[in-house]
């Protein structure tokens, strides 16, 4: 082996934290305009307007998002995921979707099903407590959130491939050609199911795009600790593209998403996208990354800031002005007060509905444990 | 007679009377006619039928491909269907049994089959917290129909890391239905409805079986995957088992009754949800049970069959319920260490007859 193969072997690229050369960027943190020779050609037909309902979707799933904390500190939800920081990247991808396309998320990802058009309450509902499941999947084809780490990427490799034995890939005919997206993150790429969804994927050549939001922390771990290249470089072992984008770019991402979509319509699947980013927040309302993480960093990332950025390109570009932005904050104003209305009037669930559904048809012991439960519930009454 | 079997009995009927011009009514009287067959060769006519009856129906997995199955099941079933439908996959556990997750969640009729149960675990995450919870966490609105298919079972020398019987293990998850097909009849008949459970559906194949030969109707006759059988009558203890353990309890029963012991065997058949009105039904004639499990004592199905027998026919039994089940060690490889280690007819028949003999 030549000194430069020992050496490339022991010092691959390093990350440089700002998401270095290879990502894909089409607005600046400063929102200034880049071009990009391939990219480009994705955002072109964005009119004015278009550019405001992406503002638009930003600010009201940061809002949702807060609502969301607010609710669970003050007891009205178990757990909140937050996405804060996260905006760009969700909106950019799923505004990049065709409503045929079907959506396999985490548990992360209200701002893609928000602009897919469902209920924001959704969401809210499952982390209260009141639903199983929260959202009928096949409304917004946004599939029901998956709490195991990773083994979404699996159901989506299968459902891509059930989309394809359908001959709904590479026919031409854009209102049948059909993409399947799933979403992760970085700690997702260490699991098992994720490198093997990879290996199945580009084995059948299934129509997915596996976008991972790397946000940069795994709970407590950063990235570093899951890799030593940068994520998007892996797709290329496993045989299919990898790209990178600036997840905090809602044009970029809303472009590379497009591009990515467009070639697994067309038989050119599977591919990955790494959308750079960062987690404001906590992993979870459960753990506090003021204990693993510095305050440095998060305040780097703030200059950043994914709609910051946008709201900048807007107002220099005359696209939108001080009476739109305030029309947007008062709007999530009262979206906010509609969210939390809705969320403290939920019903909840009967007890007995626990042994509901699992399975098609009851078996003996679900049957009996419910029986047994109704009369004790029914000696409650006759006490009275 | 379920829903399942009734909906399975008269989409055969309809077959037959397609094929035959006759309904099978008319029959009545005429002994059918029969075909030699083994194990084997039932497990994929029953994977032909299904693949012929569904277009939905496809199996994916190890080697099922060009080779024909580990244990040779799906032999022919490549060239006849074609690459779409038996699938050779890359040698990924939890992914190709995660991704019969979301094919059948789509709508398809996933078969997937697995080598062998210790091979399973790598798919463990994928059954346990996503095929047998994706219905219960969606409040019903996700369904499953997935079944799962792996050898299980000790015998062949193949070492403790091919050969544990994890069955029981599977049985305890609620979600999941669990079978265990042991004879010919059920190796035939147990896939079809299976496949129409709208929620996954394990079924264990014991590698002990696949050559085990005898005759079938050669129009198949539908069975049920909701109760267990009694294979042979008796009056003086049940010997109660299921898969390998089934032929080991016959030979046991042939030897009691050559001492004047009439031993009654039940072959529970679907390991989830229990039978227990066969079990308790039985053991309340008998009054006498011996369970016969190929998995570790503790914390087996052993166990609870035989706690089940305890909570519900406590005052029936004369004598202690026996357990006879595997040493408690990981299965040998050397072959005598392996029939040791295993429940074996002698055995059986020993423990039978402390319970006949000692409370009689």
């Amino acid at each position: 082996m030549s000194d430069k193969v020992v050496a490339e072997l022991h010092q691959p690229t390093p990350e440089v934290g700002d998401g270095g050369p290879d990502m894909i960027q089409l607005l600046t943190p400063e929102g200034q305009r880049v071009s990009h020779p391939d990219y480009d050609q994705y955002v072109a037909d964005l009119t004015a307007e278009d550019l405001r309902s992406f503002y638009r979707d930003l600010v009201l799933i940061r809002r949702l998002d807060a609502e969301g904390y607010a609710l669970q500190r003050q007891g009205e939800l178990g757990l909140w995921p937050s996405l804060l920081g996260q905006e760009a990247a969700q909106v950019g991808s799923g505004r990049a979707l065709k409503p045929h396309d079907f959506v396999f998320p985490t548990y992360r990802e209200h701002g893609v099903g928000f602009v897919r058009g469902m209920d924001p309450q959704s969401s809210l509902q499952l982390f209260r407590g009141v639903s199983q499941g929260g959202w009928d999947p096949t409304e917004h084809n946004f599939h029901l959130y998956t709490i195991v780490i990773g083994a979404q990427t699996l159901h989506a490799t299968g459902y891509a491939m059930g989309v394809k034995m359908d001959g709904n890939v590479g026919t031409g005919d854009p209102d049948r050609d059909t993409a399947v997206i799933c979403y992760f993150g970085d700690g997702a790429s260490s699991q098992g199911d994720v490198n093997e969804a990879f290996v199945y994927a580009a084995s059948f050549d299934a129509p997915v795009v596996f976008f991972c939001q790397n946000n940069q922390w795994a709970i407590s771990e950063p990235v570093t600790k899951q890799t030593r290249i940068p994520l998007f470089q892996r797709a290329r072992g496993f045989g299919f593209p990898g790209v990178r984008v600036d997840g905090n770019d809602v044009l970029a991402t809303y472009a590379v998403t497009k591009h990515c979509l467009d070639e697994a319509r067309n038989g050119n699947g599977p591919l990955l996208i790494e959308a750079y980013t960062y987690r404001m927040g906590a992993h979870t309302t459960a753990d506090d990354p003021t204990k693993y993480r510095v305050s440095a960093e998060v305040e780097q990332w703030k200059f950043r800031d994914p709609i910051l950025r946008l709201k900048t390109y807007l107002a220099h570009e005359g696209m939108a002005d001080d009476a739109f932005f305030t029309q947007v904050d008062e709007e999530a104003d009262g979206f906010a007060a509609e969210l939390r209305e809705g969320c403290i009037t939920m019903e909840t669930m009967a007890g007995e509905t626990m042994w509901d559904h699992v399975y098609a048809e009851d078996h003996p012991v679900m049957e009996a444990e419910r029986a047994a439960f109704l009369a004790y519930k029914a000696s409650f009454e006759e006490a009275n | 007679m379920s829903r399942r079997t009734a909906t399975a009995d008269r989409a055969r009927e309809q077959a037959t009377e397609k094929a035959t011009g006759k309904t099978t009514g008319k029959t009545t009287g005429k002994v059918p006619p029969t075909v030699e067959t083994t194990y084997r060769e039932a497990m994929r006519a029953a994977h032909r039928e299904a693949l012929l009856r569904d277009p939905r129906v496809f199996l994916m997995g190890e080697d099922v491909g060009r080779y024909g199955g580990s244990f040779a099941v799906s032999l022919g079933l490549l060239e006849e269907f074609g690459e779409e439908r038996i699938r050779d996959t890359p040698l990924s556990e939890s992914a190709f049994t995660g991704a019969g997750v979301g094919a059948a969640m789509r709508g398809l009729r996933p078969i997937v089959e697995i080598m062998t149960v210790n091979f399973s675990l790598l798919a463990l995450d994928q059954i346990l917290d996503n095929a047998a919870t994706l219905r219960h966490m969606s409040g019903g609105q996700l369904s499953v129909p997935l079944v799962i298919r792996m050898t299980t079972g000790a015998g062949r020398q193949l070492a403790a890391q091919h050969s544990h019987s994890l069955e029981g293990w599977y049985a305890s998850i609620p979600g999941l239905r669990v079978l265990a097909p042991a004879t010919l009849e059920d190796a035939r008949g147990m896939l079809w409805p299976a496949l129409e459970d709208p929620d996954p559906v394990l079924i264990f194949e014991h590698g002990s079986l696949y050559n085990l030969s005898g005759t079938l109707p050669v129009e198949p006759t539908p069975v049920d995957i909701e109760r267990a059988a009694v294979r042979r009558p008796g009056t003086d203890v049940t010997l109660i088992a299921y898969a390998g353990g089934l032929g080991k309890a016959l030979a046991a029963a042939d030897l009691l009754a050559a001492e004047g012991i009439s031993a009654e065997v039940v072959d529970l058949r679907v390991l989830r949800p229990l039978d227990d009105a066969t079990i308790i039904g039985s053991v309340s004639r008998t009054h006498r049970a011996v369970v016969v499990d190929e998995a570790w004592r503790s914390g087996s199905l052993a166990a609870e069959v035989t706690a089940r027998i305890v909570e519900q026919a406590f005052y029936e039994l004369d004598a202690p319920v026996e357990r006879v089940c595997a040493a408690e060690v990981p299965i040998p490889y050397p072959h005598h260490l392996e029939e040791a280690a295993l429940p074996q007819p002698e055995g059986i028949a020993a423990a039978a007859r402390r319970a006949v003999g000692e409370h009689g």
